[in-house]
């Protein structure tokens, strides 16, 4: 089996987000790292590798950024991948989620993975659907928020968090499966593999390597426009009950409650 | 001149810190409480190769740089001294002679079990006696029948009582008198008869550290246990020293980093007189003096640490680093301790711990008068 797994180089959790107003995206320009939802897919590929129920050939970590993504590809080898593919190219700034996942896809295409994992979100962008996007463009089934991996010769069988209770699916290879934090506790870097990181082979693709249409990626290719950024609306400041007389206090806020049916 | 880390370096210090604040932060009030060692915590570090960061691979080591060894040291730290301690005193002073001046034998023997942190390495230097004038060293090692027979008293010791003690390196007089006595570095195992570590301290700070006093009765150990060349044990306590000093500067930079994160979090949220304390240029300027030494603090320990990978001469940088990190860390610790006012005084908040943890970084690893000797003489006094 040979896994893929899609990971992204995001602004680091400690960094301050905002949105550039000139270009309407987001300032990548601080500390970057890798996106902490993909570390459960790295280790979720791990884990099938260990599990030893199929053999697992390879683990590729693969990425489209800038020249920077690369230390996000580092840490993903020094958690256990076996090599990275950089997907860089001017041409595939600015692309929307659609025009990222129809990139993406190229790459796996020229991959042929079995299995293509990722986190369920990325911590910058927030759109859970690359995962569905890739998966459409590579016209395989496609799972999402799944927190467990059953593998199995040919398939897996999955349970996925859903809005109330547990979905267990089946579902043949390839496919594209989104995995969610409950899934594993991500290991850490042992520091030789962190040494090693340079070791693994990294292969940096240009959008001509993978066939990338260039009219369908970019800002031009992209389908969706940012058209304003608003902060959210301010939220109502609350009502505070001064307590003087604790029963009186008691009372006022049963009363609150009941007037908006919450008791 | 490049202040840039490499893809490497980045990489560890933020494993580590991850680590620090996953594993470290959450237990580290309660073995301090309780005054436990940290057992699971240096086996997990030792899993992911970090109780011999600077140690070559061939040993077990982790292949990397002082400076990677400073930036773990320092995120260690930055919550929990008392880890900080026990990986840098078990890398700095305890595994760091054998690499330097044992023979293949010494080193095959034991570094793999200390680069891999199965086992912890102690230095023997300080003496009820001899403590700043670490020279006036009075314990005696005699040269007997093939075996060096130990007699004497060594105190403060960290890392020589726990259960995964493997050796202590020892300085003892292997001959001479006065002046011209003799003094030598010799591998002392645990559990060699006559070998006894005493009762842990009952320490100001850093409380899940083990520290002890060690006394040798008639202790005898092979003949090669001598650690490099007799006689030379005065010039490789220094050496060790030297690169010791890099080590507890990073305790220091990263326990005052530790400090102005918790004083920063508690100044944004503690409200007084209406909003936030951190509104107030009172509070203001306390974080921001601490914010600007604390740089310049953290680029001169970086830098002792690049002078010794590069193999210049670092005692002046080191011992710099020494006297300006150890003050900064109690300085940072005490106006942490001001902020949180009356809630810094009690165990509920990590800076109290912090507070007690600090005072030992202006004294271990030599006093700052010591460093400020080193200094002197440096210049040419």
């Amino acid at each position: 089996m040979k896994i893929c797994c899609l990971v992204k180089e995001v602004p680091d959790a400690a960094v301050q987000k905002r949105i550039d107003p000139n270009t309407m995206r987001l300032d990548r320009s601080g500390e970057k790292n890798l996106n902490p939802f993909d570390t459960h897919a790295l280790e979720a590929a791990m884990q099938i590798r260990e599990s030893g129920v199929v053999q697992v050939d390879e683990i590729v970590a693969v990425t489209m950024g800038p020249e920077s993504a690369v230390r996000a590809l580092h840490k993903a080898v020094a958690l256990g991948a076996d090599r990275s593919v950089h997907l860089t190219d001017p041409a595939l700034e600015g692309s929307d989620v659609n025009a990222t996942g129809y990139a993406l896809a190229k790459v796996l295409e020229s991959e042929q993975p079995d299995l293509v994992l990722l986190g369920q979100q990325s911590d910058d962008g927030e759109c859970y659907t690359i995962g569905a996007v890739v998966a459409d463009h590579l016209q395989v089934p496609s799972l999402t928020q799944v927190i467990k991996i059953d593998v199995a010769e040919g398939k897996l069988t999955c349970e996925r968090q859903a809005e109330y209770g547990y979905d267990t699916v089946e579902v043949e290879l390839p496919a594209v499966i989104s995995v969610g934090d409950a899934i594993n506790e991500p290991r850490y870097p042992s520091l030789k593999a962190i040494m090693g990181a340079k070791k693994k082979p990294l292969d940096t693709k240009s959008a001509a390597d993978v066939g990338i249409d260039t009219s369908e990626v970019g800002i031009e290719g992209s389908k969706t426009r940012v058209l304003a950024i608003n902060p959210p609306p301010a939220k109502e400041p609350g009502e505070v009950f001064e307590d003087e007389d604790t029963d009186e206090t008691v009372n006022k806020i049963v009363a609150w409650l009941e007037e908006r049916k919450l008791v | 001149m490049d202040f840039a880390l490499t893809d490497e370096q980045r990489l560890l210090r933020e494993t580590v810190r991850e680590f620090a604040r996953t594993e470290v932060a959450p237990v580290a009030a309660e073995l301090d409480r309780t005054k436990s060692f940290p057992y699971d915590l240096v086996a997990k570090l030792g899993e992911l190769g970090l109780m011999g960061i600077p140690y070559p691979e061939e040993y077990g080591g982790g292949g990397a740089d002082t400076l990677s060894y400073v930036l773990a040291v320092e995120e260690l730290a930055r919550v929990d001294s008392s880890l900080a301690i026990t990986v840098a005193a078990h890398t700095s002073l305890g595994t760091q002679p054998i690499y330097l001046w044992g023979t293949d034998e010494q080193k095959e023997e034991w570094l793999p079990d200390l680069c891999s942190g199965r086992r912890l390495a102690a230095f023997g230097l300080t003496e009820p006696e001899a403590g700043s004038d670490a020279g006036a060293t009075r314990t005696t090692a005699r040269l007997e029948d093939g075996e060096w027979v130990i007699n004497g008293a060594k105190q403060f010791i960290t890392n020589a009582g726990t259960r995964i003690s493997g050796c202590v390196t020892i300085t003892a007089v292997t001959g001479g008198s006065g002046p011209d006595r003799e003094i030598s570095n010799i591998i002392v195992p645990n559990g060699t008869p006559g070998y006894e570590p005493g009762e842990p301290y009952r320490k100001m700070g850093w409380h899940a550290s083990d520290t002890r006093p060690l006394t040798f009765t008639d202790c005898r150990v092979p003949e090669s246990n001598l650690l490099g060349r007799r006689g030379e044990g005065f010039k490789q306590f220094l050496h060790v020293l030297d690169g010791g000093r890099i080590g507890v500067s990073a305790m220091a930079v990263g326990l005052a980093q530790g400090a102005l994160d918790e004083a920063l979090a508690y100044a944004k949220e503690r409200q007084a007189f209406g909003g936030p304390i951190s509104r107030f240029q009172a509070i203001q300027m306390k974080i921001a003096d601490i914010s600007a030494q604390l740089e310049a603090a953290r680029l001169l320990t970086y830098r002792a640490a690049l002078e010794k990978d590069s193999g210049k001469p670092f005692t002046l940088t080191a011992a710099q680093a020494k006297l300006i990190t150890g003050r900064l860390a109690v300085r940072a610790c005490e106006e942490a301790v001001q902020i949180h006012g009356g809630y810094g005084y009690i165990e509920e908040y990590p800076v109290c711990r912090f507070y007690r943890d600090a005072k030992i970084l202006t004294i271990g690893e030599g006093t700052d008068e010591v460093q400020q000797m080193v200094i002197a003489r440096c210049l040419g006094m």
